[in-house]
C-alpha cells in the first residue's frame, strides 16, 4: 500500500540502524509515548537492530491503558442497567475493572455494543428513543475531535436518550509529570504521530525549552521509528534540544485547525486520573458545561469513587517507563491477553501485549 | 457532514471527511475511528522520501556494519 509498504523497506531501514550505530558514541535513554509505536518496535525487533547503547523506554500512550478503573467500573455499572445501551470502542471490553469487565457484563445480558466510530453510537440513539445510549468515550487527542463531533451532532439534534461518560488524556502534562518525577532517565522523546497529527507541534516547543530535551514527533512503521530514533541520536551527540518532525507525511507544525476547533468547542481541560500513574492536573478533557445533558457524569450522577489495583498488577511501573513486561512475575502466566490482571496486557496498544506477542519466546528460555 | 469512501487495502469504508476539506478524489488520507485527520502530502511525502531512498540503496552497496 503506497505511503505504507516504502515505510517498512528493510533496505532502508538497516541504512537507518547502520547510521545510528555509527553516531552513537554514548548511552542515550529515548521513550516512544505511543502504544502504536511500541507495538512497532516490537514487532520489527527495532530495539534489537539498535546499538547496545542505546536504551528504548515505553511511554504510557495508550488511552485504553490509562483509563481510570473507576470509570471502567462505572462504565460496567451504566451497561448492567436494564434502560442502558453501553457502546464502547472495542478494545475496552476486556480492560479488567475492579470485579468484572464489559464483556463480561454482555455475557451476563447488558446490552454492550462495540462501535468503530463515534458517529455509530449516536446512530444507536436515534434508532433506540426508548433506552438511553451511553458511549464510552476515551482517548487521547487523536480521539477527541471525533468523540467531539458525536457530542456536537447529538446536541444539535436535539437528541435527549445520548450521553458520554468522558475519559480524555492529554500527552504534554504526562511528559512533564514524567520529567519531573525522581525515577526519570529518559533523555529524547518521539513524539506521537497522530497525536501530533490533530494538535500540532506547538505544544511540544514548550517542553523542549522547559526541560531543554529533544522531542522528535514520529511515525509509526519501522522506517519512521528508525529515523525519528537517528535524528535523536543526531542531537544528543551533539548536546542539542530541538523539536523536529520526522512524520512529515502527516503531521504540520499546525496541526488540523478543524479537529482543534470542534475540540475547543466541546471540550475543556480538566484534571485527570490516568490508571497506574495517579491525578496529573490539566492533564484531561471534560465536557464544556453546555453539554452538561451529554455527560454521563451529570446525567447519572454517578460520584466520585477511589478503586484500588488488584496488587500483583504492575502496570504503574511499566506504564512509567520504569519496568519492562517481562520484569512483571504474573506475566505470560497469571496475566495473559484471554485473563489479563491489568488494562496494558490486553490493549492492543498496551506494552504488556506488544511482548506477549512478540517476546514471549525470550521469558520462556 | 462531509463523507467519502476510503479504501484500506482491499476494504472500502464510509470515512467523514469533515476534518479535511481539502481531500479530493484520489488523495491518501490519515483515518482515526472513522474521521480522516490528515492529507498526505504527496510531494512532501516524495521529497523526505528519495532521501531515505538514496540512503538504503548506498546501505546497500556496502559490506554490512557490526553493532
Amino acid at each position: 500500500m503506497k505511503y505504507l509498504d516504502e515505510y517498512r523497506d528493510h533496505r532502508i531501514a538497516r541504512a537507518l540502524a547502520a547510521e545510528i550505530v555509527q553516531r552513537t558514541t554514548r548511552p542515550w535513554v529515548l521513550m516512544e509515548i505511543c502504544g502504536g509505536q511500541t507495538h512497532t518496535i516490537m514487532r520489527y525487533g527495532i530495539d534489537e537492530l539498535l546499538p547496545r547503547g542505546i536504551e528504548l523506554v515505553h511511554g504510557p500512550g495508550c488511552p485504553v491503558c490509562v483509563t481510570p478503573l473507576e470509570t471502567v467500573d462505572k462504565a460496567i455499572a451504566l451497561a448492567l442497567r436494564p434502560d442502558v445501551i453501553l457502546v464502547s470502542y472495542g478494545d475496552m471490553l476486556r480492560v479488567p475493572g475492579s470485579g468484572s469487565d464489559l464483556f463480561r457484563a454482555k455475557a451476563q445480558g447488558a446490552d454492550v455494543r462495540i462501535a468503530y466510530s463515534p458517529t455509530e453510537a449516536v446512530k444507536i440513539a436515534r434508532a433506540n428513543p426508548n433506552r438511553k445510549v451511553v458511549f464510552l468515550a476515551i482517548g487521547f487527542e487523536t480521539t477527541a475531535p471525533a468523540n467531539a463531533m458525536a457530542a456536537w451532532q447529538a446536541r444539535r439534534e436535539g437528541l435527549t436518550n445520548f450521553c458520554m461518560l468522558v475519559s480524555h488524556v492529554l500527552v504534554p502534562p504526562a511528559i512533564r509529570a514524567l520529567m519531573v518525577s525522581q525515577t526519570n532517565r529518559v533523555q529524547g522523546f518521539i513524539a506521537p504521530g497522530h497525536v501530533c497529527t490533530v494538535v500540532g507541534c506547538k505544544e511540544y516547543e514548550n517542553l523542549v525549552r522547559d526541560f531543554r530535551i529533544p522531542i522528535v514527533v514520529g511515525g509509526f512503521e519501522p522506517v519512521d521509528i528508525l529515523e525519528a530514533v537517528l535524528m535523536l541520536v543526531r542531537q544528543l551527540e551533539a548536546g542539542e534540544a530541538r523539536l523536529e518532525n520526522q512524520y512529515v507525511r502527516s503531521v504540520s507544525y499546525e496541526g488540523n485547525l478543524p479537529a482543534q476547533q470542534i475540540m475547543a468547542e466541546v471540550f475543556e481541560v480538566a484534571d485527570q486520573k490516568w490508571r497506574g500513574i495517579g491525578p496529573i492536573p490539566q492533564s484531561g478533557l471534560r465536557l464544556r458545561g453546555e453539554y452538561a445533558a451529554f455527560d454521563a457524569d451529570r446525567v447519572f450522577d454517578l460520584g466520585e469513587m477511589t478503586v484500588d489495583e488488584p496488587a500483583e498488577c504492575i502496570s504503574a511501573q511499566v506504564l512509567q517507563g520504569l519496568k519492562k513486561p517481562t520484569d512483571c512475575p504474573a506475566f505470560g502466566m497469571r496475566c495473559t491477553p484471554e485473563n489479563p490482571l491489568g488494562a496494558p496486557m490486553v490493549s492492543s496498544e498496551g506494552a504488556c501485549a506488544a511482548y506477549y506477542r512478540y517476546r514471549r519466546h525470550k521469558v520462556a528460555s | 457532514m462531509r463523507a467519502g469512501r476510503v479504501q484500506f487495502g482491499g476494504i472500502v469504508r464510509q470515512v467523514s471527511l469533515d476534518f479535511v476539506p481539502e481531500a479530493v478524489l484520489g488523495d491518501y488520507v490519515m483515518v482515526h475511528v472513522g474521521f480522516a485527520i490528515s492529507r498526505v502530502d504527496a510531494d512532501e511525502a516524495e521529497r523526505t522520501y528519495k532521501l531515505l531512498e538514496e540512503m538504503g540503496v548506498l546501505e546497500a552497496e556496502l559490506p554490512p556494519a557490526e553493532p
